[in-house]
């Protein structure tokens, strides 16, 4: 083949002012073709079919801002994100403290590092539905681990109250592994001397942490953050296998509120104007949290 | 030498966490090791009364298990090897190639890292009905291959890569494709070896997409077809548990394998160096 021929040939011009152009085009083809096809288009669909009235398979009519006008006065939808809201409460500072405590012990004592570092990281792994199995087994109302502990007859998935936070301590356990790692690659990039002059200053324990330790993470800490109230915002599987949403639909968060209007309903155009009102969402709060960070460190200075 | 009350806070933590955290599965394998009479009986013991594989032995005879887990392997590998070799070829090409729109086209492969893969959800659904892939290897593996994160760590580490050896093969004769096989592969080994891995077990333990393109129980992938087996086992709670520790082993032991690749690998994803 001709094109082949031309990457192939020796390459006599002058490196300085080589042009790469049908090379680099040939080898980005293959990314940019699915690129373009499942990413690029479909964002710019998910906008357009948020102006129509479309079903699953087939668009209908052009509307307008009209799926916008309803979902601000849904009360459904503003459930649902009240409901992930109050999911990444839960999950977002426990998840970020006990990576930083798991990393610290695991930086702290070296012998059992693997072990230590090993069982926390573990269920992280694991897939979602081993998370789901082995959560729902454990919170059984009379044959349940957990209940067999604490005493009582709790029905944690089927309690209004109970149910989300449930949901959220599965998920603590599922995924802290990870917030450990990026904890742990943060404290082994402190330098070792730091620590050695400040004891020698006569600083211990809580001082050292304070000093030396806090400040130092300070930007693998606003990271982490971030990181999991992103993540937190997009819980779905967890409470959808967990608890389909119910009781009472206190467990039903934005993503599921999303798939139930397009894929139960078949009503893509509205499903897509919640997606877009998501996207709003993650990035503003995104931006917010970076705004604050700044803010923060712009006061210390 | 006296030990200091924080070393001895810290280890009694370290312990209690520990425990808490292997509690799950440990309790998990211990279930599934019982008659299925001994789950909902009264009396509790911590570990079973009769050591039996019966439950998996009903588990792996019964439902689609087998399926699913030959499902998933099928899939990984799959979006495994096409994600390397698209995003080794283009952040080859963002990093040593010099061509117009180099910038721009980066720019908007970038936007992946800003736009939730949830909020495609619906438009991908659709491209994939339209193209007939619901339910097909190929719609389960396609938008998965599509990896900003991955290019990135790729273009960051080729970047990084003194010019001198592409130069050197460039005046052997050697053209991008092959620099980019027998230069920058050797050389990048690690990188490679911790991306696919994670890249592996993302795809393996993928719920969301699989749920959406996947209707037939046929084609269900582990993940999926773990949520069936309530219904398939009811109540049964030793063979579900046996289901939970069956889709966990491929990971688990990939995890033990390679471990020091697969956290690597997650905080390079992650935006931070390991």
């Amino acid at each position: 083949m001709q094109r082949d021929d031309t990457i192939l040939a020796p390459d006599t011009r002058p490196t300085t002012a080589r042009d790469d152009t049908l090379p680099a085009w040939l080898l980005l083809a293959p990314f940019l073709v699915a690129f373009g096809l499942f990413f690029f288009l479909p964002a710019l669909e998910t906008f357009w079919l948020s102006l129509t009235e479309s079903s699953l398979t087939r668009t209908s009519a052009f509307v307008g801002l009209d799926n916008y006008h309803t979902l601000l006065h849904d009360p459904s939808f503003w459930d649902s994100v009240g409901n992930t809201f109050y999911f990444s409460l839960l999950t977002v500072i426990p998840l970020c403290a006990l990576g930083l405590l798991m990393a610290m012990l695991v930086d702290r004592f070296t012998g059992a590092r693997g072990w230590l570092q090993g069982t926390f990281f573990l269920p992280f792994v694991l897939p979602i539905s081993v998370m789901t199995l082995i959560a729902d087994w454990m919170l059984q109302p009379s044959s349940g681990v957990v209940n067999h502990i604490l005493g009582g007859q709790r029905a944690w998935l089927a309690d209004p109250y109970l149910a989300l936070p449930a949901v959220a301590i599965g998920t603590i356990w599922w995924t802290v592994g990870f917030n450990m790692l990026l904890f742990l690659a943060g404290l082994r990039n402190i330098p070792a001397e730091l620590y050695e002059a400040a004891a020698l200053d006569g600083a211990r324990g809580f001082t050292l942490f304070r000093t030396i330790t806090w400040p130092a993470l300070r930007p693998v800490v606003s990271t982490a953050v971030i990181l999991q109230l992103i993540a937190s915002l997009k819980v779905f599987g967890q409470t959808y296998i967990l608890t389909s949403g119910g009781p009472f639909n206190t467990t039903r968060v934005a993503l599921h509120y999303m798939y139930e209007t397009a894929f139960t309903q078949s009503d893509a155009g509205y499903a897509a104007a919640v997606a877009m009102a998501f996207v709003a969402i993650v990035i503003l709060l995104s931006l917010l949290q970076a705004w604050i960070v700044k803010w923060l460190a712009g006061r210390d200075a | 030498m006296k030990a200091s009350f924080w070393t001895i806070a810290g280890a009694l933590c370290a312990i209690l966490l520990a425990a808490l955290w292997a509690f799950p599965l440990l309790w998990a394998l211990s279930t599934s090791l019982r008659p299925e009479l001994e789950t909902v009986s009264a009396s509790f013991h911590w570990l079973p009364q009769h050591w039996t594989l019966d439950a998996y032995r009903k588990t792996l005879g019964a439902g689609n298990v087998v399926r699913w887990l030959f499902n998933s392997f099928v899939v990984a590998l799959l979006v495994t090897v096409v994600t390397m070799a698209i995003s080794l070829t283009s952040a080859y090409a963002f990093s040593q190639l010099r061509f117009r729109g180099r910038g721009i086209v980066f720019g908007i492969a970038m936007l992946g890292f800003l736009l939730p893969f949830e909020a495609l959800l619906v438009p991908l659904f659709r491209t994939m009905h339209q193209l007939g892939l619901v339910n097909s290897y190929a719609g389960i593996v396609l938008p998965q291959v599509v990896s900003p994160v991955v290019i990135y760590v790729f273009k960051q580490f080729f970047d990084a890569i003194p010019a001198d050896f592409r130069e050197a093969a460039v005046m052997d004769g050697a053209g991008p494709l092959r620099v980019l096989w027998s230069v920058y592969r050797p050389i990048s080994g690690n990188i490679v070896w911790a991306m696919a891995i994670v890249t592996f077990i993302a795809a393996w333990n993928n719920f969301l997409w699989p749920f959406i393109i996947v209707t037939s129980n046929d084609m269900m992938t582990i993940p999926l077809g773990l949520t069936q087996t309530y219904d398939a086992f009811g109540v049964r709670y030793a063979q579900l548990m046996a289901a939970a520790v069956l889709g966990a082993l491929p990971v688990a032991l990939a995890y033990v394998l390679f471990q020091r690749r697969v956290t690597q690998g997650f905080l390079a994803a992650s935006g931070l160096k390991g």
